[in-house]
């Protein structure tokens, strides 16, 4: 339907404009485009009447190439549409967020921050597969810009990186995708590239061993967007680079595309392949949630350490998505959220800190509280939301994902492969998460006050402005909400993931059968005998 | 020959008459009709694209005459817009210092050292050798057609610049394109005495008659792979590619830019066409293994070898050389796939391939730096800040030819990966993927260095090119590789057409008088489109 569409297209339009007007007025043009797609969103929101269940609302298409079945169609199911409302909140944020951030080439700035709100909604709307992919493509030009153009000292390699490594896996993932529509196409004597129509044949049609294939090639291509041990290591480079805006969008949204594939493709298309595998993705997401806590504990950039931290976060989504349960892949899917919001508003307040006093060094700065109490506040609150205490957001996802793993044993309505050994080597990172958290909290937060020597904060006022608090607020209130409401998103996503978890139980249940009649040991060293 | 023949050479006759025109006006006295040389071989490349589109449209098609009745459209009309746009590029290029000298007065117009007309005279022959490739239907007649497209750029290359390089370059080129014309030849010959015949029809029949009792000879297939590897040469398809870094490197950037779209794409329509003509594309199922073999290392090697030694380069220049190179390799994948999909993607990939790299050589062609051309990657430090326009050019075109979504270029090596999918050459295409992957690594440098990279004096002291055209032009296919993809729908329905075999044509008319007298209760999708119905069943049938 039509909201869709205005969607999609409305950046793109105030992009246009922002272009073509002075560069005085871009910003004011951007913010009002974004706050307007935003409200789109939320009018979207209230039409799209299949929350709870599993269907998908919006739904229109429009042919493009009939010849091999590419249409432009677009629809979202309920975790879609609370991935596009994440978006379009977190973008008239950080567009206030970049308000005196950036002072050059303004027009330009705020043209790709527009372009890359469109094609962030366009994966999550798409229903088309190459579509899909030209959205999930797209999303690495503007993003490619931001760093290279508005990005720190060592911006060259770390976009060139950024870059490659993704677009590396993409292609590799496009390839997967090509051999499931052949499949399909050889199979049924016309070309699809429906989203769900592919998905259905996968799950049903494909042998096991071509179901591994496609499922190494989709994940390779997700994980390098997630990132995922061992393709991890373009994030904190980009990061690190990255203007507050590009941060926050990188974390808050574009890591979100890596694990939304997997949820959307790698799921449904592969079952059998992903019970056979889950363990070893599952072994690579405790890996990298350890190992990037460790890395944390001994940065002293403060934006390179929210950069691990979320390496380390997104292992637990990833944990929660191979679970294979509804609580997993409620928990999987709540974490992007959640992620979005705490860490978002981390890499805004890591900015802001930086824009006063041009330093992330934790050894140069320190007791902040004293001179910015207002940031403190926001600071710690942040830090506990992405800790995980119990009463913020955080805390909710990460239990879910835990809980999900601990239950994926061999028994149950939902067995799954993983078990009690998973979620004990992944709630370790949460030990590790809270250390490196309270540490960096410890140094720059409280203690005695310690300043590189500026005089005038440049330009800003000693404590956060009356905008900078108008960026966190809406954060800090969703961090809350979620925190102790969670099942308003949960209930609102269940259809969907009960959707995508359809077929697992039997097949599980299958191959733990075969496993148990070969006489082996079970599939993996966490399941109970 | 037969009258019938002729109509369909009118829009070659036409740039023949272009080439008389331009070469008589290149030797005029009068310097304003000398500058309208270009504009005239604009005239005559732009009224042989569009007499092509009448000459080869649907009430004409003969299936009698051709292998492929409707090649003749597609590649007419990109021969004459990216021709049109190689012009643009050369305007205020070629004997420059001569006509400021005359300008300035330091020189009287001597004939004798003007190459103006020459110039532009031998562009158009090439084009036109490029159109009658496809209309061959005999080997005599693709000899010809290939030759008529390489021997006017030897002669290019050689009078392109007036520095050593370029003379270097132009005695490689002609020398190595001579021996592989004595490969083609030679592996013409041998396919006559396995035929007794150099007409394709019939050569066809007495191939799939030999097919049917036995197999192919030995002489046959020695003379098809010869043919193919001769004709590799044009594509500088490995290991034949090796002249091209050298001699994209000498010749000046426009005619480089014409070097890089016009023998490639009468080397890859040569390979379509005498695939088809040998009968053994239509099944590629009996296509005997030596040539399948061949062609895919050949395609493996090409696009490999072609994107490391890109990666390798500084000169930018010698960078799209290699890079070309590696294209090459893509379209051999459609090449390989066959009939239907595959030649469909090969036509749409030439288009894609063409704007963009036309487009990127548009951006050299519009800059220079004290009078020279820009060479090294460096020259192109800081571009942004003192040519943005240049710069974006540089950028898309860039994107384009790495296929990056949604430009044009995604789209041709989409088509070309599905192609290649669907018949079964998985591998190829993984490879390819890979390929794409490593090249986004150099075409990336020609994005960043402009923005990134911190001007030096070097790059300081680029200037603007003396004429505007080039930037016009490199605008123009920008806008191209941007707009077209919204026409996705009819540009893949128009290349599906044009390259349908003459058995396709018939097949598909005979369906049409089929479908009038009695319509189809088939409501799908492919009612509308029978071509691509039988394309599809082919392999499934297999």
């Amino acid at each position: 339907m039509i909201w869709g569409w205005i969607l999609l297209l409305l950046p793109i339009a105030g992009g246009l404009v922002v272009v073509g007007s002075s560069a005085r007025a871009a910003k004011s043009i951007a913010l009002l485009t974004t706050l307007a797609t935003f409200g789109a969103s939320i009018a979207a929101a209230i039409e799209f009447d299949v929350w709870g269940t599993g269907d998908f609302g919006l739904v229109s298409s429009i042919p493009w190439l009939p010849e091999v079945g590419i249409n432009l169609s677009i629809g979202a199911d309920s975790v879609a549409m609370m991935l596009v409302l994440l978006t379009t909140l977190l973008m008239p944020l950080a567009v206030l967020g970049s308000w005196t951030a950036v002072g050059e080439r303004l027009k330009e700035y705020y043209g790709w921050l527009l372009l890359i709100e469109s094609a962030m909604i366009g994966v999550f709307l798409a229903r088309d597969l190459v579509f899909f992919y030209i959205c999930f493509e797209f999303t690495l030009v503007p993003m490619y810009f931001l760093i290279a153009i508005y990005g720190g000292s060592g911006r060259a390699r770390a976009c060139v990186k950024f870059f490659l490594y993704t677009f590396t896996g993409s292609l590799i993932a496009l390839v997967g995708f090509l051999f499931v529509a052949w499949s399909y196409a050889e199979t049924t004597g016309s070309w699809s590239f429906q989203i769900a129509t592919l998905c259905e044949y996968a799950s049903e049609s494909l042998t096991l061993r071509e179901q591994v294939w496609v499922l190494t090639a989709l994940v390779i291509g997700f994980a390098v967007k997630i990132p995922l041990f061992p393709v991890h290591t373009w994030l904190p480079l980009a990061h690190t680079e990255a203007p507050t805006a590009g941060s926050v969008i990188l974390a808050g949204v574009l890591l979100k595309l890596g694990t939304y594939g997997i949820f959307r493709f790698v799921l449904p298309m592969t079952p059998e392949a992903v019970v056979e595998w889950a363990p070893v993705l599952g072994i690579l997401a405790i890996i990298g949630i350890l190992y990037a806590g460790l890395i944390c504990w001994v940065q002293t950039d403060v934006k390179k350490l929210v950069a691990y931290s979320s390496v380390s976060h997104l292992g637990f989504c990833v944990l929660g998505l191979f679970a294979l349960n509804p609580m997993g892949l409620q928990g999987a899917v709540l974490y992007m959220i959640n992620h979005g919001l705490s860490t978002g508003a981390l890499f805004f307040l890591v900015g802001m800190m930086y824009e006063r006093y041009h330093t992330r060094d934790m050894n140069a700065i320190g007791g902040l509280a004293k001179r910015m109490p207002v940031w403190a506040f926001f600071m710690v609150f942040f830090v506990l939301a992405s800790v995980g205490l119990p009463g913020l957001n955080g805390f909710v996802s990460e239990f879910l994902c835990l809980i999900g793993t601990f239950a994926a044993g061999d028994s149950g309505s939902y067995p799954g492969v993983m078990g009690p050994w998973f979620a004990a080597f992944a709630a370790l990172g949460m030990v590790i998460a809270a250390m490196y958290l309270l540490i960096m909290v410890g140094k720059i937060v409280f203690g005695s006050l310690k300043e590189p020597a500026t005089d005038d904060h440049h330009g800003l006022p000693a404590d956060l402005s009356a905008r900078e608090i108008t960026v966190l607020v809406p954060l800090a209130v969703l961090c809350v909400l979620l925190g102790v409401q969670p099942w308003i998103a949960m209930d609102a996503m269940v259809g969907s993931v009960n959707e995508t978890l359809a077929a697992y139980p039997e097949i599980v249940k299958d191959a733990m059968q075969q496993v148990a009649d070969a006489g082996s040991s079970v599939l993996s060293g966490g399941v109970n005998p | 020959m037969t009258s019938n023949h002729l109509w369909f050479l009118i829009p070659e006759a036409i740039l023949l008459v272009g080439v008389v025109f331009t070469a008589i006006t290149g030797l005029v006295r009068s310097t304003s009709i000398r500058q309208s040389t270009p504009v005239i071989a604009a005239i005559f490349v732009v009224a042989s694209g569009v007499a092509s589109v009448f000459v080869f449209s649907p009430d004409h098609l003969d299936t009698t005459a051709f292998l492929m009745p409707a090649l003749g459209r597609w590649v007419g009309v990109i021969t004459a817009a990216v021709g049109l746009v190689l012009i643009l590029n050369s305007i205020g290029r070629v004997d420059r210092r001569l006509e400021q000298a005359i300008a300035a007065g330091r020189l009287r117009f001597d004939p004798l050292r003007a190459g103006r007309g020459e110039y532009y005279a031998f562009m158009l022959l090439s084009l036109a050798g490029l159109m009658l490739v496809c209309t061959a239907n005999d080997l005599i007649w693709l000899f010809l057609a290939l030759e008529l497209t390489s021997l006017p750029t030897y002669v290019l290359v050689a009078m392109s610049r007036t520095n050593r390089l370029a003379q270097e370059a132009a005695m490689k080129y002609f020398f190595l394109g001579a021996m592989s014309a004595a490969i083609f030849l030679y592996g013409f010959a041998l396919l006559y005495a396995a035929t007794g015949t150099i007409e394709f029809d019939r050569m066809r029949y007495e191939l799939q008659s030999q097919a049917a009792n036995g197999g192919l000879g030995a002489l046959a297939i020695g003379g098809l792979l010869l043919s193919l590897f001769g004709i590799g040469y044009k594509l500088a398809a490995a290991p034949l590619h090796l002249y091209a870094a050298d001699v994209y490197e000498g010749a000046s950037a426009p005619v480089t830019a014409f070097l890089g779209f016009v023998p490639k794409a009468a080397g890859v329509l040569a390979i379509m066409v005498l695939l088809v003509a040998t009968g053994l594309s239509e099944l590629m199922s009996s296509l005997p293994y030596p040539i399948l073999i061949m062609l895919w290392v050949v395609a493996v090697l090409t696009m490999t070898l072609g994107n490391i030694g890109a990666l390798l380069q500084r000169s930018v220049k010698r960078m799209l050389a290699y890079s070309s190179i590696a294209h090459s390799g893509y379209l051999l994948i459609g090449i390989i796939a066959g009939p239907g999909l595959g030649y469909t993607a090969v036509l749409f990939y030439l288009l894609a391939y063409g704007v963009g790299n036309t487009a990127a050589f548009s951006v050299l062609s519009s800059l220079e730096r004290r009078g020279e051309e820009l060479t090294s990657l460096e020259d192109l430090a800081g571009l942004r800040q003192r040519h943005p326009l240049m710069a974006s050019v540089l950028a898309i075109s860039s994107g384009s030819l790495l296929g990056f979504p949604p430009l044009l270029g995604f789209w041709g090596k989409l088509l070309l990966f599905i192609a290649g999918i669907q018949t079964g050459h998985l591998v190829l295409v993984i490879i390819a993927a890979v390929n794409s992957a490593i090249s986004g690594w150099y075409y990336l440098k020609l994005v960043a260095v402009p923005i990134m990279a911190s001007p030096t004096a070097r790059s300081e002291s680029v200037e603007r090119g003396p004429s505007n055209w080039p930037r016009f032009a490199g605008v123009i296919m920008v806008i191209a590789c941007l707009v077209l993809p919204v026409f996705l729908g009819w540009l893949v329905a128009e290349s599906r057409d044009s390259a349908r075999t003459a058995q396709a044509v018939r097949a598909d008319s005979a369906q049409a008088e089929a479908d009038a007298v009695q319509p189809s209760d088939d409501s799908g999708l492919f009612t509308a489109l029978p071509p691509l119905k039988t394309a599809l069943q082919s392999p499934a049938k297999r």
